[in-house]
């Protein structure tokens, strides 16, 4: 009886046992169910995402040829090392591993780390130039090195190094700051970006599209394998660019630019506005920065006193001196206040007096009676002066504001200084109160100096208005038919008869006896200039050289200056400089025409000097 | 010598094919799970397991003509020797989390596997010992000394995953002696406050439940006030017992409720494993072919998580198969267990069913985020010498007495 109680009991027991088996494993497929087939599209794209990384592969940038096809940059093979994201400890420990190879300091291993956690999902760039021992002496010991990438990356050269380092710029990884401009938006860590002159300009036909590929890593991040069956982003090559440049030129300006001094030179096509040369001195060699330039190289160029970074044709404004008589003696003749043969009241005993103040020629002992031609050879101040004050400020301003001073040129180079023009009498009334200025403005104005501050760039580009007469060309570097074709929306609004008379005038100042540029002239071609000698504040008068060859069918115009080239007028450092390079520049265009070749006086004759 | 009659297992002999079977399932996945492209432990290991199946077919064969009668007698004897065994391995015990580990020569065996089946074979020659209804908590004395001795033994180690299996065959045994099921509750009640105690609230809910239970049941008054107390206790000591735990079984727990907590650190492994199970579907990615084990994704894939491998590379398919193989295996050893007249077989092999059954739950479970993480490996399947060796001496033990029945 207790025994058929027993049974009963355990048959209920062992029934409910059953059931929690059955109802526990039902559960467990349910369970299994759930994940591997209603919820498996899921965890298949979790699994890919766990196994598979991206990573970059860097476009080539175009290459820069000049106008004759010469390299101007090039890609050259190189290597980058790269670590996979993963957590900040996982990284330090690789990089500490990687220290010895690579001489990373504990520094450089902090700094990379903390770049790390910025952008903690980006492939972390260690070395974007290693050299090929780095590179084979870490792939001897591929598996010590968890998570390194180490890739194929085309590597920036520059032939011509400094002597071309302010025009082409340089590139370097892209900055964090930069990133967040809207104008990098599809940029990621780590990629190179032009960081200054064309470079920078044309970054976005430069730099290409960069691909993507599909590698598999294992849990502890080490690549596997590339995985194929998720498709690759193919690398767009940059596109190349062709420079109006002409190289040989460029590298002939920096073997002959005066030793010890600053300054720089343009050259442009005044047909269709080619740069033809755009040197600036004392300069830098671009190739240092490729890799990530070194901080101590970096800091001596920044603190230098000499400012080698800085672009001397673009960028920087000088007081434009006796080169800017060309722009009074035009805006003068376009409205009617100047003419041919125009003469002043007062003749040039060496200065003028106006008001309380004696305003000096550069002749002491004076130049006589001249007309707007004899004025402009022998760059004559007193005539100036008076021509200043015969148009008046107003037309003054008025002038060369049309003439575009104080706009930039619009040359496809960063960073371009609109100079510096009084744009209106307000503005002197701002600068130093509605009585703290007086006319007298006019007569520093009229001689190049006072508040007027200009670039190489734009004076050229003025001196190509008046050396064609045609439309104003844009100055631009890259050959393209939108920029050939381009015009400034000024026009001179001379008679041509004035225009001749101008050019005359300045070819006078270099071909004639007398005339202020004649002892550095060219025995080969005719060439029209005007000297200049600019005050300033910090030192000896910088020289000014502005002119264009052959007279007769201008092919290039110059500008050059040389800060402080002008110590005592004796030395005009700018002017043989500028010639110079017109005649090699002619010569190489022209080869088949026989060429004197006398060296020009080595004697200076100091009474003929601006 | 031996004849080949005596080398034929007598009884369950589809139990048996079933048991074989399936451990040779667990070789091709341990062979599998070795199949990765990270240098691994498990690399190489299916060649140890086959060599552990070896041993134990003939620690099988050996036990499974020992008389039951010759187990009974010898329960006590062998329960002293897994004591003195679970001792020392606290003092000579080694492993990496626990000192589970003993070591003889190259060969390391766990006391605590062994300790089950004494445990187990004790346990039920006590219960089989009483005659007539076991109503009184007092009369559970002597079952729950044998139990709890080895549960604070282990969970000395610590080893908190053999400690729960302790607990699943006391109250198993106690179940299958036919224990009234209100003794059970108020026996595991003091369990419950100890899981509740982390929230005052809940807790004070949960025992004002048990005193009106026991207003109800009215047992005796000792009793009553007894488990009313031991309530009381557990439900203090929760939050001491939690700090006392390892940071890495809080994480357990911890990541049990949510994944999210630590992805990298003890959640990596639920996150992985369900990943690895989720991307195999109906199909799999194929035997010895599934990425997430192949790149060392899976953590602990021949042992703990040689489920997700079967998940991963068989799909719904393979693991259905497994899960029915697995519930026709318990099925059979649960009909032995009903039909044996023995009371202590049939209690023995209860709580066999009872160990491999929470063994596979709770393993199962935890790949696909059911249960905690607990490291208890999955029977048949996970690699391990002497859990597969007390699998198939338990397994001897059910075929004797399905035998003799």
């Amino acid at each position: 009886m207790a025994d058929a109680a027993h049974n009963g009991r355990r048959r209920r027991r062992a029934s409910a046992a059953q059931l929690v088996l059955l109802g526990s494993l039902s559960l467990l497929l349910l369970a299994f169910f759930r994940l591997q087939v209603m919820r498996s599209t899921t965890f298949m794209l979790r699994s890919q995402e766990n196994r598979l990384r991206a990573i970059t592969v860097p476009a080539p940038r175009g290459t820069i040829y000049d106008r004759h096809g010469r390299i101007v940059a090039e890609n050259v093979p190189g290597y980058s090392i790269s670590l996979l994201p993963g957590s900040p400890d996982t990284l330090r420990a690789t990089l500490h591993r990687l220290a010895p190879y690579l001489d990373l300091g504990d520094g450089e291993i902090d700094d990379l780390v903390a770049k790390h956690r910025r952008f903690p999902n980006q492939p972390l760039m260690v070395r974007d130039d290693a050299s090929f021992s780095e590179i084979s002496s870490i792939e001897e010991r591929r598996p010590d090195f968890p998570r390194t990438v180490v890739e194929m990356r085309p590597r920036r050269h520059y032939p011509a190094g400094a002597a071309i380092a302010h025009l082409v710029g340089y590139v370097g990884e892209i900055s964090e700051v930069e990133l967040e401009r809207p104008r990098y938006a599809d940029y990621e860590p780590g990629r190179l970006v032009g960081k200054d002159g064309i470079e920078r300009q044309y970054e976005g036909t430069l730099s290409g599209v960069p691909g993507v590929r599909y590698v598999e890593v294992n849990a502890l991040g080490s690549i596997v394998r590339d995985f194929r069956p998720r498709a690759a982003v193919e690398v767009q090559p940059g596109t190349d660019l062709t420079l109006g440049l002409d190289l040989e030129l460029q590298r002939y300006a920096d073997a002959t630019f005066p030793p010890g001094m600053r300054g720089g030179v343009v050259a442009l096509d005044p047909a269709t506005g080619e740069i033809l040369l755009l040197y600036s001195h004392p300069t830098f060699d671009p190739n240092e920065f490729i890799g990530g330039i070194d901080v101590g190289l970096w800091r001596t160029l920044q603190e230098n006193p000499d400012k080698p970074l800085l672009n001397r044709v673009t960028t920087a404004a000088y007081p434009p001196g006796s080169t800017f008589k060309l722009v009074i003696a035009t805006t003068g003749m376009a409205g009617g206040k100047l003419a041919i043969g125009s003469y002043m009241p007062t003749s040039c005993r060496g200065g003028l007096a106006y008001g309380n103040r004696f305003f000096r020629c550069w002749k002491p002992e004076g130049h006589g009676p001249l007309s707007i031609a004899g004025a402009i050879k022998h760059s004559c101040n007193v005539w100036f002066y008076q021509a200043g004050m015969r148009i008046g400020l107003d037309e003054l301003i008025e002038g060369a504001a049309r003439y575009g001073f104080g706009d930039p040129t619009g040359i496809d180079l960063p960073y371009e200084t609109p100079g510096t023009f009084p744009p209106s009498r307000d503005w002197y009334d701002e600068r130093y109160g509605r009585r703290g200025w007086t006319e007298s403005v006019v007569l520093n104005l009229s001689i190049g100096q006072g508040e007027n501050q200009q670039s190489l760039v734009r004076m050229a580009q003025f001196y190509a208005a008046l050396a064609t007469g045609q439309a104003p060309v844009v100055p631009h570097i890259v050959r393209s038919e939108g920029l050939v074709n381009r015009r400034a929306t000024w026009e001179l609004g001379l008679p041509d008869s004035g225009r001749r008379e101008l050019i005359a005038a300045l070819s006078a100042a270099v071909n004639e006896l007398d005339g202020t540029a004649y002892p550095y002239r060219s025995q080969n071609w005719t060439m029209a200039g005007k000297t200049g000698t600019a005050q300033n504040p910090h030192g000896p008068p910088h020289s000014w050289f502005v002119g264009f060859a052959p007279v007769e069918n201008p092919e290039i115009v110059i500008a050059a200056i040389v800060e402080f080239g002008h110590p005592d007028y004796q030395v005009s450092q700018a002017v043989p400089f500028g010639i110079r390079l017109v005649e090699r520049y002619l010569d190489s265009l022209y080869p088949e025409i026989p060429k004197p070749r006398t060296p020009p006086p080595a004697v200076l004759l100091e009474e003929t000097l601006p | 010598m031996i004849s080949r009659e005596a080398l034929r297992p007598q009884g369950d002999l589809r139990l048996f094919l079933l048991g074989v079977g399936l451990a040779l399932l667990g070789v091709a996945m341990i062979f599998s799970a070795g199949q990765v492209e990270v240098a691994s432990l498990a690399t190489g290991i299916w060649r140890r397991q086959l060599v552990w199946l070896v041993i134990a077919l003939i620690a099988f064969i050996a036990v499974s003509r020992i008389p039951l009668r010759w187990l009974d007698w010898a329960a006590g004897w062998l329960y002293g020797a897994a004591i003195v065994l679970l001792v020392a391995v606290l003092f000579f015990g080694t492993g990496p989390n626990t000192r589970s580990w003993l070591y003889f020569g190259p060969f390391g065996l766990q006391p605590a596997e062994f300790a089950k089946l004494a445990t187990i074979l004790l346990l039920a020659r006590t219960l089989s010992s009483y005659r007539g209804k076991i109503d009184r908590l007092s009369q559970l004395a002597r079952p729950l000394a044998i139990v709890l001795l080895p549960i604070a033994l282990v969970a000395l180690q610590p080893d908190l995953g053999s400690a729960l299996v302790f607990g699943a065959i006391l109250i198993a045994g106690l179940y299958w002696a036919g224990v009234p099921i209100a003794t059970l509750f108020m026996l595991v009640s003091p369990g419950i406050s100890l899981l509740l105690g982390f929230s005052p609230v809940v807790w004070g809910i949960w025992f004002l439940a048990v005193a009106v239970f026991l207003y109800v049941q009215r047992p005796y008054l000792a009793e009553g006030m007894l488990v009313l107390l031991a309530n009381v206790a557990a439900g203090a000591l929760t939050l001491p017992f939690w700090r006392s735990l390892a940071p890495y079984q809080q994480n357990r727990l911890v990541v049990f409720l949510d994944p999210g907590v630590d992805p990298r650190g003890a959640g990596w492994h639920l996150i992985q494993s369900k990943v690895a199970i989720g991307s195999g579907g109906w199909f799999g990615q194929g035997f010895a072919q599934g990425p997430q084990k192949r790149l060392a994704f899976l953590p602990e894939q021949h042992t703990d998580f040689v489920f997700s491998v079967v998940g991963e590379e068989l799909g719904f398919l393979g693991v259905s198969l497994m899960i029915l193989l697995l519930a026709a295996f318990l099925q059979r050893v649960l009909t032995v267990a009903r039909t044996t007249e023995d009371s202590f077989a049939s209690i023995t092999v209860f709580c066999l069913f009872a160990v491999w059954f929470s063994h596979v739950i709770i393993n199962i479970g935890m790949t696909v985020g059911l249960m905690p993480i607990t490291g208890l490996p999955l029977p048949f399947l996970s690699y391990g010498g002497s859990f597969l060796l007390s699998l198939f001496l338990g397994l001897a033990i059910v075929m004797r007495v399905s035998a003799e029945s």
